[in-house]
């Protein structure tokens, strides 16, 4: 008995081991590479000393147009697909789940097949559409790019609302309109305010995404003018950029990390709010499966 | 306004968006492989009408996919072995974490479940660049193996070796492997696992025989989520490598995108990968089916 005991509680002790040896491999190089924006020489490698050189003053981050435009590109290009994956996923959600008839599960097939091809295929099909199909507005550039990332979120966003729409009973609906609701009151009025959490977890999630994603921003872009902080980051790395690099990288990696937490703890107050309320549970993890 | 013409409304924006930004996008893919190419630009000319298509790049493709001999196939070769071993690499490190996070972390679950998807909010390249620095010639890693005598001074690790690729790869996307395979245990019963104990069954035969079998869809769905990816990953091979010797696939492809010439190749082995990913992701989008339709039960 006292052996098989002691074979348990090694065991544990081994799973706790490369659960924190995983922490600090997956962590640790990012601390390093923040931790290389404060060195007093040009190396991103070799440590020279402690210094604010590549943060504050004329050779920072804040101060070479070519960090600043791209942080700048980054974030218009997050803006913007989330302002419109939100709603387009959100509403053709509700299409797809309520839907009776022949169009919702080929629509549905389709509107997930970007998650089954690789980021890359897909990227080079938009490229092809964009330079060999005249379409009105959408060019390689700021339009292309945004085309490009809302076309591949919008499934995660799917995921996410079909998910909790699923666990919202239609009745909640049909009771609306039975009592005098016309159709986009009782969305408005009952459908929306139950999948606050899920277009909350949805805006999040495609800010993220859109913000790491580099391969199909990467095909849309036009001019330099159009480089968002991965593709600046994939074309420096290798070169002789300064450790303002490692800083304008931290910068984005807090921005993401901050606006996730904030939504965090949003959806928390959220999920409470409705327990209160005696509505029903929500039954959505904040990732969603099948994430990229 | 009935409630059905609402609903289609509501619908609508969001179908014309998939029919033309996917269907109508792959189908361009489709008509550039299948297309021709300008006899004085040498630029590809998509084949819009079926009748008009011509098997001509694809068929380049498949002869240098030949097995064994051709130029495509030694890359697609090499890709496989790189995704094998890294995928072996996450799960044997990323099973262990997401089942330890699921089931024993207690307390310490909110905080170890947020310390694994932080990767995830820090860039990919974010990341890819800490290892540039840390493998650099005169980085730390070197730091720490040179006087340990483990590689030579100096040591080239971002010189094309194979070992900085995969570990790079599994480094990249292990994060996106742990959360699905967490997310498929956290809903495990842990009575389950008392019962077979009651039952008399050891520690290893309680693993083998029932925590294994009920994490199948869990390690299905993880698997699935990091090695589409990694088939069209030219990236981490362009930070951590950059030389054709250590290409895959995904280089391939984006090496022909790169020039206007060959952009109908790119086109071509695209479509080859597609296929190819179907034929591989098929038996895991049935067994989803059907586990999806036993839940639903």
């Amino acid at each position: 008995m006292s052996s098989r005991l002691r074979h348990v509680c090694w065991g544990k002790v081994g799973l706790v081991t490369i659960v924190v040896l995983y922490i600090l491999w997956s962590l640790a190089p990012v601390a390093i590479a923040f931790l290389f924006s404060f060195n007093a020489g040009y190396s991103r490698s070799t440590w020279q000393g402690f210094s604010l050189q590549w943060w504050t003053g004329s050779k920072s981050v804040f101060n070479l147009p070519i960090y600043t435009d791209a942080i700048r590109h980054s974030m218009l290009l997050a803006v913007l697909s989330v302002a419109i994956t939100v709603p387009l996923g959100v509403s053709l959600s509700i299409f797809l789940s309520r839907w009776r008839g022949i169009t919702a599960r080929p629509a549905s097939f389709l509107a997930t097949v970007p998650l089954v091809v690789p980021e890359l295929v897909l990227a080079l099909a938009l490229f092809f559409l964009v330079t060999k199909v005249n379409l009105p507005i959408v060019t390689l550039g700021t339009s292309g790019q945004v085309v490009g990332q809302v076309t591949f979120i919008l499934p995660l966003v799917i995921v996410i609302t079909i998910g909790r729409l699923s666990s919202i009973p239609t009745g909640y609906e049909e009771a609306a309109q039975d009592l005098g609701a016309s159709p986009p009151q009782s969305f408005r009025l009952v459908l929306v305010p139950l999948l606050q959490p899920a277009i909350l977890a949805s805006a999040i999630v495609a800010f993220a995404v859109s913000i790491d994603d580099f391969v199909i921003t990467q095909y849309m872009s036009s001019t330099s003018s159009t480089q968002s902080v991965p593709m600046l980051i994939y074309t420096a790395t290798r070169g002789g950029a300064t450790p303002a690099l490692n800083a304008m990288a931290t910068i984005m990696a807090v921005t993401t990390i901050l606006i996730a937490a904030i939504g965090f703890v949003l959806y928390r107050l959220l999920a409470r709010r409705e327990q209160i309320a005696d509505a029903p549970a929500p039954a959505l993890a904040v990732t969603p499966e099948g994430a990229r | 306004m009935t409630p059905r013409r609402y609903l289609l409304a509501l619908g609508v924006p969001g179908l014309i968006w998939v029919v033309l930004f996917v269907t109508l996008a792959l189908y361009s893919l489709l008509a550039i492989a299948l297309g021709g190419l300008d006899p004085l630009l040498l630029t590809p000319v998509p084949a819009w009408n079926p009748l008009d298509w011509s098997t001509t790049n694809v068929h380049l493709v498949a002869q240098s996919l030949q097995p064994f001999s051709g130029d495509t196939w030694v890359v697609f070769q090499r890709t496989c072995i790189y995704i094998l071993i890294a995928l072996a690499g996450c799960i044997l490190i990323g099973y262990p974490v997401a089942y330890f996070t699921a089931v024993h972390a207690g307390r310490w679950r909110g905080t170890i479940l947020a310390l694994l998807v932080l990767p995830l909010l820090v860039s990919y390249m974010l990341r890819m660049l800490a290892w540039v620095g840390l493998l650099s010639p005169q980085g730390w890693v070197n730091a720490v193996l040179v006087p340990l005598h483990i590689v030579l001074s100096n040591f080239g690790w971002l010189d094309g070796r194979a070992i900085t690729v995969v570990s790079g790869l599994m480094y990249g996307w292990i994060p996106y492997f742990i959360i699905p395979v967490y997310a498929a245990l956290a809903r495990f019963d842990t009575r389950y696992l008392e019962a077979s104990r009651d039952l008399g069954a050891g520690t290893g035969s309680t693993f083998f025989r029932v925590t294994l079998p009920m994490s199948r869809q869990g390690l299905l769905a993880g698997t699935v989520v990091v090695a589409l990816p990694m088939f069209g990953d030219f990236f981490t091979n362009g930070l951590l490598s950059g030389v054709s010797s250590t290409g895959m696939v995904g280089t391939l492809i984006n090496t022909y995108a790169e020039s206007q010439t060959n952009q109908a190749v790119a086109a071509a082995l695209a479509v080859w990968l597609t296929v190819f990913l179907a034929i591989l992701l098929l038996p895991y989008l049935r067994s989803s089916a059907r586990a999806g339709r036993e839940v639903g039960r």
